[in-house]
């Protein structure tokens, strides 16, 4: 009797041991706030997307929490600047985890951070949205349980330019590259020449130059594509960099000489101005365009965009669209997994299985993180810089919205041996195009 | 990869080739001349500065910067004026920066180092380069910055069927010669000049018979300034400002003028124009050596002569 007396309490004990560990997995208290963790650039070059990108962030968040926040709670942001550079970047994300124990992160911007802060996210269980960084080789290599992208990466974006320019240009000839000398330039360059070789195999390469990022002169450049003239001349550069390319090729008439592709160039259009003239072929980074011409009359879409007009004194630019994914999938991950719990508070754990093939929207066409391995799905948008009344910069025409899913690299290849399997007719894809203001 | 991409073609190939046989010296010499022009304005202001208070200032990158910027917004608020404006404007942006921040710099705190040891001098100079980076940021914000109004001012010159702007391959290679020879002018010919190489010299014996040093080392901290001011202002036309510009500019001032030897103003000025030219050739050759360049060239010179190309192993110059 006594034996099971002690057996009883025995038990008791370990049930209410395990009732403590376990109780956060089954049914979590409501937490106070939702804590946020934000990398983004506010220092350096980059800086450009990351400044409009916290700015965006804190609209956000601002009308989350005003309409109830997040299953009823709100939502509180902290900022590191990945412009501090590597370890400091590491340090101060170890510290929003483990000392501010925030509930999710948006990193990054640079696909640089991403690859050193995606490993770290998983080893720290901490769900991550990747709502900016394009490297396409980070989820191609590994798959993730704690790091999502909430938008595409650089094949899907650089392909889309290129079967926008087949589609356009057909008969040109010759080709050369003026990109930035880093990873992104690197490897934008190898996925757009790669998918050339295969659907155009005539095209000569006749230069690949690659300048010092932050270069502030490119006359050389200029001077040697003048001199080789090449049909179409390619550029992913972005920034100060890419205005400074632009405006001193077109003092030298180099824009009118060769067919100009903007691989990125959407976030110049607005600074640019006047500068840049028509005819130049321009990439989004997804369907990003303040007058996304399906979108165009979503008063939601009108009122945000016009909100961050007031706030910053310009209209959106793709960072700014791609954050607003990264808050739509937390938002999306967080309803999906409180409505799988029964309306309760979920875990973190509950929070990540939702994240897991989720369907969200943000300011463009719908999209999805795919389940095989957590790569967002995004439409992408291209057009061509056309003047237009009313406006002191160039618009987009001629616009073609690609679908995602026909220009992503298929879940569990690599994106470089999956171009080398496409052929010609891949560029002959439907595409609807959307003429500016219509 | 690119190799594969490279398939000969026999008229671009040869076309190739009569390019470089014929109009390639021509063409990257005129892009390798603007280069080097901005980048001795800069360097020769870094070399002087070393040359007389032996303060290798870090901060110089900055003054550059804040010339750029603050000839930019001159520019720009003068343009409705009168397009013509924007020159005094870039001069007048130069001095501004060259006497406020430069005398600051050198009375708040340089001055109060000389003497000391040469890493407590790095670390000011570095500190000042970080504090100016900041400020930059909080008075021009991120978003790149472009007034290209005394470039557009002036036509393009065509040679050999390439555009040039006259801006780039005559006025800032002018401004160059000018300041060279206007430095040598005022360094060896005036009396406050000789009164800067007597301090360069022996300050101690300078002193004795009755030279300011600290006015000498003012003033020559503040052309120094000047000029780092002048090359961020003539290239403002060319180039979006951006935050960093500092950070491009000043390492390559210190290969430009660790490679001629610190101190020496003509070596600053043939070592700028070497590295100008070898970069625009390797544009047109090797392009993916373009970065390289001037760091092989201040390697290979510091390896066989560690005290630069016109340096002197002792004896100090200016």
């Amino acid at each position: 009797m006594k034996r099971t007396g002690n057996t009883l309490k025995l038990l008791a004990g370990v049930s209410l041991l395990l009732g403590v560990l376990s109780g956060p997995a089954a049914a979590q208290d409501k937490p106070k706030e939702i804590k946020v963790g934000i990398t983004t650039f506010l220092s350096g070059p980059a800086a450009v997307f990351g400044e409009p990108g916290k700015a965006a962030a804190e609209m956000i968040a601002a009308d989350i929490n005003k309409k109830g926040g997040i299953g009823g709670v709100p939502l509180a942001l902290s900022f590191i600047d990945e412009g501090a550079g590597g370890e400091a970047l590491v340090s101060n994300y170890r510290r929003l985890v483990q000392d501010e124990k925030v509930d999710a992160t948006f990193a990054s911007i640079s696909s640089g951070s991403c690859n050193q802060l995606v490993p770290l996210a998983e080893d720290l269980k901490m769900l991550n949205f990747m709502w900016d960084c394009g490297a396409s080789s980070i989820l191609e290599t590994k798959k993730y349980r704690y790091n999502f992208r909430s938008q595409a990466n650089g094949t899907p974006e650089m392909l889309a330019v290129l079967i926008y320019l087949l589609k356009t240009k057909p008969n040109f000839k010759t080709i050369a590259v003026v990109n930035q000398d880093y990873a992104w330039g690197r490897e934008s360059w190898e996925i757009f020449s790669t998918a050339l070789k295969q659907m155009k195999p005539d095209v000569q390469i006749v230069a690949e130059l690659f300048p010092k990022f932050g270069a502030p002169d490119y006359s050389t450049e200029i001077s040697r594509l003048m001199a080789l003239r090449p049909d179409v001349v390619l550029t992913t550069s972005w920034g100060g960099d890419l205005d400074t390319l632009v405006r001193q090729a077109g003092q030298r008439g180099l824009l009118q000489q060769s067919t100009f592709v903007l691989g990125i160039g959407e976030s110049s259009i607005q600074r640019l101005g006047k500068d840049l003239p028509e005819g130049l072929i321009i990439g989004a980074r997804g369907d990003h365009w303040f007058m996304h011409p399906e979108k165009k009359n979503d008063a939601e879409f009108k009122a945000f965009n016009e909100a961050f007009r007031a706030k910053t004194g310009s209209m959106p630019i793709y960072p700014v669209y791609h954050m607003v994914q990264a808050f739509a999938a937390l938002q999306g991950s967080y309803d999906k997994a409180i409505k799988a719990n029964g309306g309760k508070w979920p875990s973190r754990e509950q929070v990540v299985d939702a994240a897991s093939n989720l369907e969200f929207v943000g300011f463009g066409r719908p999209l999805k993180l795919r389940a095989e391995d957590n790569q967002g799905l995004e439409a992408q948008l291209v057009g061509v810089s056309k003047k237009a009344d009313g406006f002191n910069h160039m618009v987009l025409d001629n616009m073609m919205i690609f679908d995602a899913a026909a220009i992503t690299t298929p879940a569990g290849q690599k994106s470089v041996e999956w171009l080398k399997t496409l052929k010609p007719d891949f560029a002959k894809m439907d595409v609807p195009v959307f003429q500016h203001g219509k | 990869m690119r190799g594969r991409h490279r398939a000969p073609v026999p008229d671009l190939s040869s076309k190739l080739r009569v390019l470089m046989n014929s109009t390639l010296f021509v063409l990257a010499s005129l892009d390798g001349l603007s280069y080097a022009a901005l980048v001795f304005l800069v360097s020769v202001g870094l070399s002087l500065i070393f040359g007389v208070l032996r303060i290798v200032n870090v901060a110089h990158g900055s003054l550059y910067a804040f010339g750029a910027y603050l000839a930019a917004t001159l520019s720009l608020l003068v343009t409705p004026i009168s397009p013509w404006l924007t020159y005094p404007a870039l001069l007048v942006a130069s001095l501004v920066i060259g006497i406020v921040a430069g005398g600051l710099i050198e009375r708040l705190l340089l001055s109060r180092v000389y003497g000391r040891e040469e890493v407590l001098q790095l670390l000011i100079t570095f500190a000042v380069f970080m504090i100016m980076d900041n400020l930059q940021r909080m008075i021009w914000g991120v978003q790149p910055i472009y007034a290209a109004e005394p470039l557009k001012l002036l036509p393009n010159i065509s040679i050999f069927g390439v555009s040039y702007t006259s801006y780039q391959v005559i006025v800032l290679p002018i401004v160059a010669v000018l300041a060279l020879f206007g430095l040598r002018y005022f360094l060896r010919r005036t009396l406050m000049g000789s009164v800067i190489l007597a301090v360069t010299e022996d300050r101690e014996a300078a002193t004795a018979i009755g030279i300011n040093a600290q006015k000498v080392y003012l003033i020559t901290f503040i052309i120094g300034a000047t000029l780092a001011a002048l090359g961020g202002a003539l290239a403002s036309p060319t180039t979006s400002l951006v935050p960093g510009m500092g950070t491009e500019m000043i390492v390559l001032s210190f290969a430009v003028a660790a490679t001629a030897g610190l101190g020496q103003i003509e070596g600053t000025a043939i070592t700028a124009l070497a590295i100008g030219m070898a970069r625009a050739f390797v544009i047109y050759l090797q392009p993916e050596f373009e970065v390289l360049v001037p760091y092989l060239i201040m390697v290979a010179v510091l390896l066989v002569r560690p005290e630069g190309l016109f340096g002197a192993t002792k004896l100090r110059k200016i």
